[in-house]
């Protein structure tokens, strides 16, 4: 176990304690770091992008050194490590299946069971001789403070959300402030989900054996005519109807999370529907005057209710990356939008259908 | 930017005054600033900015906070934990959910 530790990049050195060896961490994200981030960013290897749970030491820890608690997912983990520049501290990481401080918590991996039995497993109480652990308050809905004080003795102290507050929050007696405490959901925030968004929806509607029968049926839809299938009007056709359908993957998956606190409403399925509406509403402006005989008309129209429905579908699955939704609102907004979205996508196809034999 | 506040009046966060003992556990916790203690008792100041991740009940130590906490208000546990109808059913297998 030892010896596959440090072939770890990022532990530069072993330290003995009464517990054994600990390994002895960067708090300098080197550029292999960078990367594993990134492509984590993009779905690649996300769910084994983890670290071992145990004992870990930055800088020249001592019995007296503060112990920060942190989740095993590599990028919850180089977060606390590259803010603990310049100090000493011990942290001790969970075993929460490589998944984030929060939505571990949320599972009740990052939990009291988990740590309690962390602190015996790692020997926690032999390295230090203060009875105090920093735990990140995103842990706390799986955590109950006064449940590990009784079980392992341990007081829980709730650090800052984002781990770049640590020092200020040390400065301050280990005391958070209302802005430490409280989660945005800036912009930057909302970008850095993007990737994720387009390669799950990517895949759903443009690289699986769904989407290919979906964009399969497009061009099929869009070959029939009065005269029978033609050949050229399903490839025009259909063209743009790929063009609306990427327009509202564009629309759901990308731009509504991007614009989130400029589109109107509170409920994520209107605003999605909104935006994919004003696309929709765009394009379809542009090909009425282009072409304009009535079968394209109601293509357009049908499209107007496609492209709304199916971004507003893709905006509502995006509650789960939100970072201020509740479980109820979720409940009652699904339960009104989906029937809704069903409804506007089965008129999006009889008109599609439609304007093609008019 | 103003705070984002999803969807008013339904959630279910409720905080008893009678249990509270006024240690401040639930302010600490609380990612959107919802609680305030005031004469000792922690009061809701913002029900409507709660995202009922359970933190605060889970960290009372006098069970004066319920809350029905859901994993972070993921759209696919409406999906999954939900009883639906045939139609919806087919919509969700379509966009690759497991129903």
């Amino acid at each position: 176990m030892e010896k596959q530790l440090f072939k770890e990049h990022w532990i530069t050195d072993y330290m003995g304690t009464e517990a054994g060896k600990v390994p002895v961490v960067k708090t300098t994200l080197q550029l292999k770091d960078q990367l594993g981030s990134w492509k984590a960013r993009w779905g690649i290897n996300r769910m084994g992008y983890a670290v071992e749970p145990g004992l870990y030491a930055v800088g020249s820890p001592d019995s007296q050194t503060p112990v920060f608690v942190s989740a095993n997912y590599k990028m919850s983990f180089d977060a606390l490590r590259r803010s603990l520049k310049n100090i000493s501290a011990w942290i001790l990481v969970l075993d929460t299946k490589g998944i984030n401080v929060w939505c571990a918590a949320g599972k009740g991996t990052f939990g009291t069971d988990e740590i309690v039995n962390r602190i015996e497993k790692t020997n926690l109480s032999k390295v230090v001789s203060h009875r105090t652990i920093i735990v990140p308050q995103l842990g706390a809905p799986g955590v109950s403070a006064h449940k590990v004080k009784e079980q392992s003795g341990y007081r829980v102290v709730y650090g800052p959300v984002r781990a770049s507050d640590i020092l200020q929050f040390m400065d301050n007696n280990l005391k958070t402030t209302v802005e430490m405490r409280e989660v945005k959901f800036s912009f930057f925030d909302r970008l850095v989900l993007t990737p994720i968004e387009i390669m799950s929806w990517g895949r759903r509607m443009f690289w699986s054996k769904r989407a290919l029968i979906i964009i399969a049926m497009l061009f099929l839809v869009a070959g029939l005519d009065r005269r029978g299938f033609l050949i050229d009007k399903a490839l025009r056709l259909g063209l743009q109807g790929i063009v609306m359908y990427s327009a509202a993957f564009l629309c759901g998956a990308i731009f509504t999370p991007l614009l989130l606190p400029w589109l109107p409403g509170r409920a994520f399925s209107i605003k999605g529907a909104f935006l994919g509406f004003l696309v929709a509403l765009g394009i379809g402006w542009y090909r009425w005057n282009a072409a304009a005989s009535f079968g394209i008309k109601i293509n357009i129209l049908a499209w107007l209710f496609l492209v709304s429905a199916i971004s507003s579908f893709i905006a509502v699955t995006f509650v789960g990356a939100s970072t201020y939704t509740s479980i109820s609102g979720v409940f009652k907004e699904m339960t009104r939008a989906v029937p809704l979205q069903i409804v506007m996508i089965i008129v999006g196809i009889l008109l599609l259908i439609t304007g093609q034999f008019v | 930017m103003a705070n984002l506040t999803y969807l008013k009046n339904v959630v279910t966060l409720e905080l008893s005054g009678d249990k509270c003992i006024g240690c401040g556990m639930c302010v600490t916790v609380c990612p959107h600033s919802v609680f305030v203690i005031n004469d000792r008792k922690a009061r809701i100041l913002n029900h409507n900015a709660c995202m009922e991740c359970g933190a605060c009940a889970q960290n009372c130590p006098s069970d004066a906070i319920s809350v029905r906490s859901g994993l972070c208000g993921c759209a696919s546990i409406f999906i999954r934990e939900r009883k639906h109808g045939r139609i919806m059913r087919y919509f969700f297998k379509a966009w690759g959910y497991p129903v």
